[in-house]
């Protein structure tokens, strides 16, 4: 950093040439995002810091500052009214009223970028790979216009002690401020030498780095869950972060979560300033909210009681439903069948594989994944379902009428009864965790005892 | 002497390690660790051999499909079944895609960075960035003003001071030698391959669902085709694909490969630093009459010693002289004790962690070092990757393999030899990268040509039922990832897993010392690299990065009651 900077010419402002403008910026930057964390959209301009320290002179000069979204979007070469445009959009993909077009449009005048610190513990790296499949936004617009990623190893230029010191400058110079995005999970087994990165447990990082951290994000379902290393029988003791840390944790699992849910993620703490609303699981209730069974453009075959029953029969060339074969997407609740996977184009079930449940906690271990679901709460399915499957043959050959009849019937009945469903999945899942907790205690006293 | 530690290599997948020590501005020893451990063999334990290539597959999500191609390649061995040849078809072209889009994204955004000084090309002339762009390819992205506005983004950016991922990078290091244009040709390059990158694999999600992490299934693919529905792969999805494929032969023929050849140019006196190992081993892939010929493979199955490309030494997974394991320098132990090596058949496993208690400063090399067990061929060390692939393919005579690999050399003027080394290793990933970006059409028109006769077969039904299985069987299923040769070793007892094992690319190169104390790829291939600066580690991540770590899957544990396997049958 201090090689760029103090070589660069173009940094000097005006005639005058300063010392230590990164210092500066730094300084100011830290101070804007304090206003920006706050709800706060004080005019920088006025600050008379700025103008003490000759930043800016009077009457102000945008060029100088760090750059905001606004001044990013111009560098770009929009033009005002296509940022006013863009404002416009937020505001009502914010549910705002047309009256606070007016602080939008402030804040994204004056926001610089919001510094993002992004760790990897026990992880393969699919949620960084996923993240950056993004379409819209792209990730190099991210990355280098919305977000300032101080730290990531996946991509970044440094490595050893500088890349450790640009992680730590980071968070010390936005305390309280940064962002942290956490991929992969912990494990706290013998001391946490399952995972050790510079010489520390990964334990130690994620603790070091949350405790200044302003908003924590989970990726995916090791961060999230534990995913894979955490299946029967963990044997590193591999631990979703939320247990190791005592503040929020916005959840985003999925092995991997898809790619515009993850930007879409963190946009939405930037553009509205506010944490999602999370369900009860700590998952933002704006792609976690329904099951991919509830949206799946496969549904009506499932009413109708039409089942693929062999990979690649004929009702796999027409695209029945995949619940015979397995399909976990009637109790797994992610954004697959709407938001869909590379761009919109397609997910799991579209290219005829069922659902695996990969954002459902302990998935690995929720049965084989072609044995289809034995019991799930709510209408009855494992009746239901196979007795209309095994008679599919002659409903279809029952003709159009026959569809149509089984359809209405099954959809009235859901209608009453996808709220309990959803209920008693909850139940469900948290029974699970506390049988879990329990276990945990249970091995840990025991453990003592040795 | 001064004793270097690189902890975390960047740019990489997974944690890695380097301590290395430096006498006289060059390195004299090295050592390599991996630092996380999951324990994927212990969770596949008991299940059902159907679901394993979903659990392996998150072994890496960067290499994503390779783990599940060799997984159900290992079942399908042990219970017996062949795939359709359109079911082959598509693992193939899967299989390709993932090598243009792995190989494309390693060159720009996890290694390019190595190369070429992002802060020299703020002050480059972007209408001479033009001309050079011009003069080495077609690539339309060229004027002057593209790349003006490219210097401009980049300037804002920097003036911004919050560095982002460029932050604390070696600028200005005197390893960089590129003309401040070509930096600037590289940066702009870095920024479209970004965005194109996540365009390619779109023909997994058509065919797989999603990436990373698309579906596979054993006995076949689990996609269907249907020229007469909306709901399977139709003549639309198959456009798609084709449209993919074109894109992606004129990215890698008119951006990709003109900039490596570009580069590489301004760093021929890489070709003589990094060589290492002088052995190599391929376990060959994308079978063109069939997974059982490995003579069909396009990429040809062998190994050579000594750099001898006239003797091409024939594989056997299932021979146990050949593939052993030693735990000497890792973190395990064996019940017949830590000097023998083991056959992966009779793996044996038990977490032994006898380093440093964290945080500490520096390993205790003499000893145990890394959570990476050392695999050997034959008692050698061997390099695997895209260098050991185009080396085993050029002595074994392929045709496209010669050609592509003969074009580089005559275009760059440089012997045959440059190959060894980090230059030989960078270029090789991007000669190959052409081949299987040609390999796509050639596969996708022979899927065509069989949809036209009417074979719409994608899976064989016979053996899906574990009721149809013998009681006991085994199988291996042998690839080759992007990074290297990647195999997996099953046994089956009452239709569960009895035994999984993976012995992975990056385990052969990555891994510490054996138990006669040979070093492995990494290892031997930094000795004698110069270092300018002992504060800047420019040059060794240089080397590492040449063979694109991927630790996360090279890091698993053996069964701890693993047994020997009697009969396994290898192709």
């Amino acid at each position: 950093m201090h090689r760029v900077t103090d070589k660069s010419p173009y940094l000097s402002i005006g005639n005058k040439n300063f010392e230590d403008i990164p210092g500066v910026l730094r300084r100011h930057t830290a101070q804007l995002q304090d206003q920006v964390l706050n709800g706060r959209t004080s005019d920088r301009r006025r600050d008379p810091r700025l103008h003490s320290e000759g930043l800016l002179e009077k009457g102000g000069n945008m060029n100088n500052e760090v750059p905001s979204i606004w001044q990013s979007m111009k560098a770009k070469g929009y033009s005002r009214r296509e940022f006013l445009f863009f404002c416009g959009v937020a505001v009502a993909a914010a549910g705002l009223k047309s009256s606070g077009l007016a602080q939008v449009v402030d804040a994204f005048e004056k926001k610089p970028r919001p510094p993002v610190v992004w760790l990897h513990f026990q992880e393969c790296t699919c949620c960084s790979e996923s993240f950056i499949r993004s379409s819209h936004p792209i990730v190099s617009d991210i990355i280098f216009d919305t977000l300032s990623l101080d730290y990531t190893e996946t991509l970044q230029a440094a490595s050893g002690f500088q890349a450790e010191k640009a992680r730590d400058d980071a968070m010390k110079n936005n305390m309280g401020k940064y962002i942290l995005l956490v991929e992969g999970s912990v494990p706290t087994g013998e001391n946490g030498v399952y995972c050790m990165i510079g010489g520390k447990t990964s334990e130690q990082i994620l603790k070091e780095a949350a405790e200044g951290a302003a908003a924590i994000v989970a990726w995916g379902s090791c961060a999230s869950n534990g995913c894979i290393q955490a299946a029967r029988p963990n044997p590193t003791n591999a631990t979703p972060i939320h247990k190791l840390i005592d503040k929020p944790v916005i959840k985003v699992p999925g092995c991997p979560p898809i790619a515009e849910v993850m930007t879409a993620i963190v946009t939405h703490v930037l553009l509205f300033e506010q944490i999602p609303e999370l369900d009860s699981q700590g998952r933002p209730k704006e792609f976690y909210s329904r099951r991919v069974h509830d949206t799946c453009y496969r549904r009506p075959f499932y009413d109708a009681g039409l089942f693929v029953e062999s990979w690649d029969d004929d009702a796999a060339r027409q695209g029945y439903c995949l619940y015979k074969m397995g399909c976990k997407g009637p109790n797994t609740y992610n954004a697959c069948s709407v938001t869909k996977w590379n761009s919109n184009l397609s997910y799991p079930i579209q290219a005829g594989h069922g659902c695996i449940g990969c954002s459902e906690a302990g998935f690995w271990d929720a049965g084989p994944f072609y044995q289809h679901l034995g019991s799930f709460p709510g209408f009855g399915i494992e009746s239901t379902a196979d007795t209309i499957g095994t008679t599919a043959a002659a409903v279809a050959a029952g003709g159009v009428a026959v569809h149509a009849a089984a359809s209405v019937i099954r959809k009235r009945k859901l209608v009453l009864e996808q709220r309990a469903e959803a209920a008693a999945s909850e139940a469900l899942y948290e029974e699970r965790e506390a049988a879990a907790a329990g276990k945990k205690a249970e091995e840990e006293e025991g453990g003592e005892e040795q | 002497m001064t004793r270097v530690v690189v902890d975390p290599i960047t740019r990489i997948e997974g944690h890695l390690r380097i301590e290395a020590t430096i006498e006289g501005g060059k390195i004299t020893d090295a050592y390599s660790s991996g630092t996380m451990v999951r324990g994927f063999e212990k969770i596949l334990k008991g299940r059902d051999p159907r679901d394993a290539w979903a659990f392996t597959e998150r072994a890496c999500g960067v290499c994503t499909t390779v783990h599940a191609l060799a997984s159900v390649r290992a079942v399908e061995d042990a219970i017996g079944v062949s795939v359709p040849r359109n079911a082959e078809l598509v693992r193939n072209i899967m299989f390709c895609t993932q090598y243009v889009h792995d190989h494309v994204v390693h060159f720009y955004h996890l290694h390019a960075l190595d190369w070429v000084d992002v802060v020299s090309a703020l002050s480059a002339d972007p209408v001479e960035t033009s001309n050079i762009a011009k003069s080495i390819s077609n690539w339309p992205k060229s004027s002057p003003k593209y790349f003006a506005d490219i210097q401009t983004r980049l300037k804002t950016f920097v003036e911004s001071g919050q560095l982002g991922i460029f932050a604390n990078g070696y600028w200005g290091h005197p390893a960089y030698k590129l003309p401040k244009e070509v930096n600037l040709l590289g940066v702009a390059h870095y920024l479209e391959a970004l965005e194109w990158q996540k365009e390619i694999v779109k023909i997994h999600t058509i065919f797989g669902g999603k990436n990373p992490h698309p579906n596979y299934l054993v006995g076949g693919i689990p996609c269907s085709f249907n020229l007469e529905d909306v709901n399977a792969i139709n003549t639309e999805k198959l456009n798609l694909v084709a449209k993919l494929i074109k894109d992606a032969q004129t990215f890698v023929e008119q951006v990709y490969i003109p900039d490596l050849m570009a580069i590489a140019g301004f760093y021929k006196d890489w070709a003589a630093i990094g060589g290492g190992l002088k052995n190599y081993l391929v376990y060959g892939d994308l079978p063109t009459k069939g997974y059982g010929f490995p003579d069909s493979y396009k990429f040809p199955r062998g190994a050579i010693l000594n750099r001898d490309l006239s003797k091409v030494y024939d594989v056997n997974g299932k021979d146990e002289n050949e593939i052993k394991e030693y735990i000497s320098h890792s973190w395990y132990k064996y019940s017949v004790g830590d000097k023998t090596g083991l056959h992966p058949w009779k793996g044996e496993t038990e977490f032994n962690f006898t380093g440093p208690q964290p945080p500490f400063e520096q390993l205790q090399v003499e000893n145990k070092y890394s959570w990476l067990k050392t695999p050997r061929w034959k008692d050698n060390p061997m390099e695997v990757g895209p260098l050991a692939r185009l080396l085993v393919g050029y002595a074994k005579g392929s045709e496209e393999i010669k050609e592509v690999v003969d074009g580089a050399l005559k275009t760059l003027d440089v012997p045959v030899e440059a190959l060894f080394s980090t230059l030989g290793r960078t270029a090789a990933r991007g000669l190959e990268t052409r081949l299987t970006a040609r390999w796509l059409k050639e596969f996708y028109d022979e899927l065509i040509l069989n949809l036209k006769g009417g074979d719409f077969s994608t899976f064989t039904r016979e053996k899906w039922e574990p009721e149809t299985w013998p009681t006991e069987c085994q199988g291996v299923g042998l690839s080759e990832a992007p990074r290297g040769a990647l195999a997996h070793w099953i046994r089956i007892k009452d239709r569960k897993i009895e035994n999984y094992q993976l012995v992975v690319p990056s385990t052969w190169n990555a891994s510490p010392r054996d138990a006669a104390g040979k070093r492995s790829a990494y290892e031997e291939s930094l000795l004698e690299t110069p270092v300018a600066n002992d504060e800047q580690p420019l040059e060794i991540i240089r080397t590492i990065h040449s063979f694109d770590p991927c630790l996360a899957c090279a890091v698993h544990v053996y069964d701890p009651e693993g047994k020997h396997l009697h009969q396994v049958t290898v192709n």
